[in-house]
């Protein structure tokens, strides 16, 4: 399987996410946000990080560059897109995905490792994990996932709200809640769940040296559906 | 010729920034500050002549960039 993953001034996961993609067995290609073509590629991952230094608006600058033409073909063409963290911003900004990422709630960065619930229904993504929590790490600043009500019932009628912050037994509440983000979401699919944004990183969780290994499960489980 | 443009947020999103603000203006005795909202102000040279055609001109850039209309206004003043 083929991925690509696209490179803007100021990303800073994108060679995590190029190891655990080879790690996993994609045939990986780095590319350039300035180029116009995505290689031929069976997954496009927008990575974390900070492109153009969060100005104006996280993912806002991202949003408009050249190559993101391509990846919207891509995308409405059904193919796989993901976008983790700052790349999840980016998708936000390119409307392929609903809502918002506000400022996190206490105003602080936050940088550890958290528990998600996934929807395992009816998509690539997670379907047949066997674990129902996963730990992964969020790092982010902006990570408050926002949208309207009715956009919400859209999502919820739809099965789109992809993962959400729990504690360490399922619980999803209040306490679970690391950033102030509306039902907990922490990512969310658009309506045919060939796209995923999320905040959790799951290429910084896969092998036990790394504090978890449940990003395994996720890239596992995402080869598996492409084969 | 100079447009300006403020862009804040929506009624009824949330804006920590503006309320850490707002406390902090609370504790330097300003006890009279119910709310503090934060925005953006952008001041955009542009070359068209005619005003309405840059107000114009200006409305598609807050629509496309300057502001996310699922959270934010603009103002073109």
């Amino acid at each position: 399987m083929k991925s690509s993953v696209i490179i803007f001034p100021g990303s800073n996961c994108d060679r995590d996410m190029d190891v655990a993609l080879k790690k996993f067995g994609f045939k990986n290609k780095m590319v350039w946000h300035n180029d116009n073509i995505i290689p031929k590629s069976d997954l496009v991952v927008l990575p974390g990080g900070f492109s153009y230094g969060d100005y104006l608006r996280c993912g806002s600058i991202a949003a408009k560059s050249n190559i993101i033409n391509s990846v919207i073909e891509f995308a409405n063409k059904g193919g796989l897109v993901i976008g983790i963290c700052n790349g999840f911003q980016i998708l936000i900004e390119t409307g392929l995905v609903t809502g918002a990422l506000l400022r996190n709630k206490y105003l602080k960065f936050i940088c550890k490792n958290i528990f998600v619930k996934a929807n395992k229904s009816q998509n690539k993504y997670f379907n047949k994990i066997k674990k129902d929590i996963l730990e992964l790490h969020i790092a982010h600043n902006d990570g408050n996932y926002f949208c309207s009500e009715d956009d919400l019932k859209i999502m919820e009628d739809n099965d789109q709200i992809a993962v959400r912050y729990c504690d360490i037994n399922g619980e999803i509440s209040v306490n679970s809640n690391p950033n102030g983000s509306i039902k907990n979401i922490a990512g969310v699919f658009n309506i045919k769940k060939n796209i995923l944004g999320m905040m959790p990183h799951p290429e910084r969780v896969i092998d036990n040296y790394l504090s978890s290994n449940d990003g395994s499960y996720f890239f596992e489980n995402l080869l598996s559906n492409m084969k | 010729m100079k447009i300006k443009v403020i862009v804040t947020p929506k009624n009824g999103v949330l804006d920590p920034q503006g309320k850490a603000i707002q406390q902090t203006l609370n504790n330097m005795n300003f006890i009279d500050v119910n709310e503090v909202r934060q925005g953006k102000y952008f001041e955009i040279e542009t070359e068209l002549k005619d005003e309405n055609d840059a107000k114009k001109n200006v409305e598609d850039m807050c629509k496309k960039l300057l502001a996310n209309l699922v959270i934010e206004d603009y103002k073109i003043l």
